[in-house]
């Protein structure tokens, strides 16, 4: 079903169709050269992200300033999460690898709205622009963090209306690639392949895509409110006019918590993939991890109160949010769970993918337990607003959903590329960054339990040796990625040509060619088995 | 070498339809968090509301209800019209919706007009010297009814390239898709308005 | 594509509901002359809901729609119902 074997196909990156040169890439309606083009973007973005953070790091090495002031610290921090969080993280694995493998993993030829699928692409380059230029254009760097909060972002002399215009367009084009793959996996799976026959990444996807089109929309008309504040001066939010300036944290967190879903969801879904293949054995619990992502997704969207327990909602409201906050752990740690069942009595080949796969593991682990503490009323009071809420959800992002990316760029890369990586750089790399990693945002929990708050450019002295640790695990970890990198880098270039399927997946991935052709298979697939099937033998007694 | 074309012309039926459902979804969020403000500052001003929605005039409220839930009726017959392909009454009921749809905004005009020689506006002083609820009330009032209309407009463009096409021949009663879905979203607009009705006007 | 549905709502059926949709209009404007305090709210919301109803139920045919289309749409509005609910958790007992 379309090995190369004596014939000849052409690959995506070959295909000659009615564009030549770049405006092959520029005019594309295939899925996968626009994950590529998203793919280009983000890792651009995110080693300028990265850098912002760096920099922000060699501020906080000493107490006192170091190589800033005040006001470029709070710009810094603030497109730095504007960056991380609108264009790399929220839409991140969903359009780079929910592009190039969802329709693949389902059977099909293409998403359902291809054209779309390019809209959005061109929304999302607009908006990230945007994000940069606000930097420049004008008044100064936005200083008022990435969250907007009223009433600093309605006095900000800064260009805070440009950067609300820039994450609107992002948020856009975030709600139309989620509807694009509801309707591609409502309308596009391949004859036989019912819902519960779909590998577990299309079912993140799926859940994932629920969320970009249902909680977006209250961001967007969010940032429209605060701009008619800017401008008008509605009232909406402002005490002096009889508005409530907690009614913008609700409404910012409505859709700002379901947004980490956004981010979470997808990265689970990479690594549940990753973990059949490297133990060559079905996934563990297959209903429940595909159930838990829809519950994740759901009761996902009623925890936003707890962003605001230090603010002052009533009493109620705040019982409600840490009860819910407790209950979408469950979810989580089932997948936790099955996960760590899958890879026991398997055949473990600790290649790259699952050397990130099972760092995810951990470093989301610790994430997620620090986000229980954060959840408890109590305790909520001694953290919040300090560096332990940052070393939280760093943890999460970057420990899970980057990892997570990590380990899908490692496994999926000779696929999409046709060429192979080297191996013992790759580990090299992961070694480097995981031990960065933890050096770094490890120490952070330990000085915001002390006290240390977040979005200061300075601090008292008992926190400089841990502030000088970090920084350190920051240069390590950013040592490890850009080696990470040139590997990746290295390979695309001058890799050994990649097989179709070199780390021996069940998934409909690896029946096609390394790199697939323009429409992915030769006719379209009939699914008769189940998602993970290894051979009888291995095959799990209970789904 | 063949140049495949990855996806054809025409989009199934059913495919497009469930996508502009969704971007109808999209479309409740997005007003929904204006809702939300209106509810929050409806129980806190319960009085000032009241007072504030008597300067809007019911009647033409009442009469840019009718022709919504009109223009309704009619997008809804021209797809059935297309279906039967009786090609000249989709465009006139294409036409008669185009029709209600300039009303609702002439209606809307002439609303505005009023309130801004009052100067009432967002951000002008008389506002800022009214008491809180009553600005407000007209801050949601403007963004609400100012978003609606902007989805107005666009319906009545989504509208006005349908009449193009169903007389050019490319939308037809075998492929009518773009009809049906521009009927879905102008039905979306009438649905906002049925709420934001009551929520303005009709305030006791 | 070949139609899909079985039949073709009739013009007739279309102008019934407009009329069920003006009287209920008319109806809402009178309710507003009665001093009903707190519940004039709850009445006219829930007329608007009906013609909420009825327009995507015959207007936008969900009627005739799948099963997964009409769960959905419930959900939308349920989904919000929750939030405004859960919002006012905060605003009614502060």
């Amino acid at each position: 079903m379309g090995e190369t074997g004596g014939e000849i196909y052409i690959s995506y990156l070959k295909h000659k169709g009615k564009y030549k040169g770049i405006l092959s890439w520029l005019l594309t309606t295939d899925h996968k050269r626009i994950g590529l083009m998203y793919f280009f973007v983000i890792t651009v973005f995110f080693f300028i992200g990265a850098s912002l953070g760096a920099l922000m790091r060699t501020e906080l090495i000493a107490p006192g300033q170091t190589i800033m002031g005040p006001q470029t610290y709070n710009g810094l921090f603030t497109v730095h999460g504007i960056i991380m969080i609108f264009v790399i993280v929220i839409p991140g694995l969903s359009v780079v690898f929910g592009n190039f493998f969802l329709p693949i993993l389902i059977g099909a030829k293409d998403v359902a709205f291809p054209k779309l699928n390019l809209l959005s692409f061109y929304l999302y380059a607009l908006g990230a622009v945007l994000a940069v230029v606000s930097q420049f254009a004008g008044s100064g760097p936005p200083d008022t963090g990435w969250s907007f909060y009223v009433p600093y972002s309605v006095e900000s002399s800064t260009n805070v209306i440009f950067a609300l215009t820039a994450a609107f367009i992002l948020g856009f084009s975030s709600i139309l690639t989620g509807l694009n793959f509801i309707v591609t996996v409502h309308r596009m799976r391949a004859p036989g392949m019912t819902f519960f026959k779909m590998p577990l990444f299309p079912w993140a996807i799926y859940a994932t895509a629920w969320i970009q089109v249902l909680a977006t929309p209250i961001i967007g008309i969010t940032l429209l409110m605060v701009i008619a504040e800017r401008v008008f001066g509605i009232g909406f939010f402002d005490p002096s006019l009889g508005g409530d300036p907690i009614l913008f944290q609700h409404l910012f967190w409505i859709y700002s918590h379901p947004a980490v879903y956004i981010m979470i969801l997808p990265a689970m879904g990479v690594v549940t993939e990753i973990f059949p293949t490297f133990s060559q054995k079905p996934v563990f619990g297959y209903t429940a991890i595909a159930v838990s992502s829809l519950a994740i997704a759901f009761i996902g969207y009623f925890v936003w109160g707890h962003h605001m327990f230090t603010s002052g909602t009533s009493y109620f409201s705040r019982l409600f949010f840490s009860l819910l906050t407790f209950l979408v752990a469950v979810p989580s740690a089932i997948k936790v769970f099955n996960w760590v069942a899958t890879l026991y009595g398997g055949s473990i080949d600790l290649k790259p993918p699952l050397l990130y796969a099972v760092g995810f593991i951990f470093l989301f682990m610790i994430g997620g337990l620090t986000g229980l503490i954060q959840g408890a009323l109590a305790t909520n009071i001694q953290v919040h607003d300090t560096s332990f809420v940052v070393a939280h959800f760093h943890y999460i992002i970057f420990g899970g959903m980057g990892f997570a990316a990590f380990a899908g760029i490692h496994y999926w890369f000779p696929k999409m590329y046709g060429k192979m990586y080297n191996i013992r750089f790759a580990n090299i790399a992961f070694g480097i960054i995981f031990t960065g990693f933890n050096l770094f945002y490890f120490p952070q929990f330990i000085i915001g339990m002390q006290g240390m708050p977040r979005r200061y450019f300075d601090y008292l002295p008992q926190f400089t040796p841990i502030q000088f640790i970090s920084t350190i695990g920051a240069y390590i970890l950013v040592s490890g990625l850009v080696i990470m990198l040139i590997n990746l880098f290295y390979a695309r270039r001058k890799g050994a040509p990649a097989p179709a399927n070199p780390w021996k997946g069940v998934t409909l991935e690896w029946q096609i060619p390394s790199p697939p052709p323009l429409e992915n298979f030769d006719g379209i697939p009939e699914i008769t088995r189940r998602p993970y099937f290894f051979g009888e033998d291995k095959a799990d007694k209970k789904d | 070498m063949t140049d495949h074309i990855v996806h054809t012309e025409h989009i199934d039926r059913e495919t497009g339809k469930l996508g502009m459902w969704i971007f109808l979804f999209t479309e409740m969020f997005l007003f929904g968090g204006l809702f939300l403000v209106y509810a929050v500052m409806r129980v806190k001003y319960v009085d000032d509301f009241h007072i504030a929605a008597h300067d809007l005039n019911t009647f033409i409220g009442t009469l840019n209800t009718v022709f919504l839930l009109t223009s309704s009726m009619t997008v809804a017959m021209a797809i059935t019209a297309i279906q039967k392909n009786e090609r000249n009454l989709v465009l006139f009921l294409i036409a008669v919706t185009l029709l209600l749809a300039a009303l609702f905004m002439l209606n809307k005009y002439i609303e505005w007009s009023h309130e801004f020689k009052n100067h009432i506006y967002p951000g002008s002083k008389v506002l800022k010297n009214l008491p809180h609820g009553q600005l407000l009330f007209f801050g949601l009032y403007f963004m609400m009814t100012g978003l609606h209309a902007l989805h107005v407009f666009v319906g009545m463009i989504l509208l006005t390239i349908n009449l193009v096409k169903v007389k050019t021949g490319s939308v037809n009663h075998e492929y009518y898709l773009l009809l049906e879905n521009s009927g879905l979203y102008w039905h979306l607009v009438d649905l906002i308005w049925i709420f934001l009705f009551p929520l303005l006007y009709l305030v006791t | 594509m070949k139609n899909l549905r079985s039949h073709i709502t009739g013009y007739s059926t279309y102008a019934i509901i407009l009329v069920f949709l003006l009287v209920l209009t008319a109806l809402s404007v009178v309710v507003t002359g009665y001093h009903l305090g707190a519940f004039s709210v709850g009445i006219a919301l829930l007329i608007a809901s009906v013609k909420v109803a009825t327009v995507i139920s015959y207007f936008m045919h969900l009627r005739s729609e799948n099963m997964f289309l009409k769960v959905a749409v419930s959900g939308v509005f349920i989904l919000f119902g929750l939030v405004i609910i859960i919002t006012f958790f905060d605003y009614l007992f502060r």
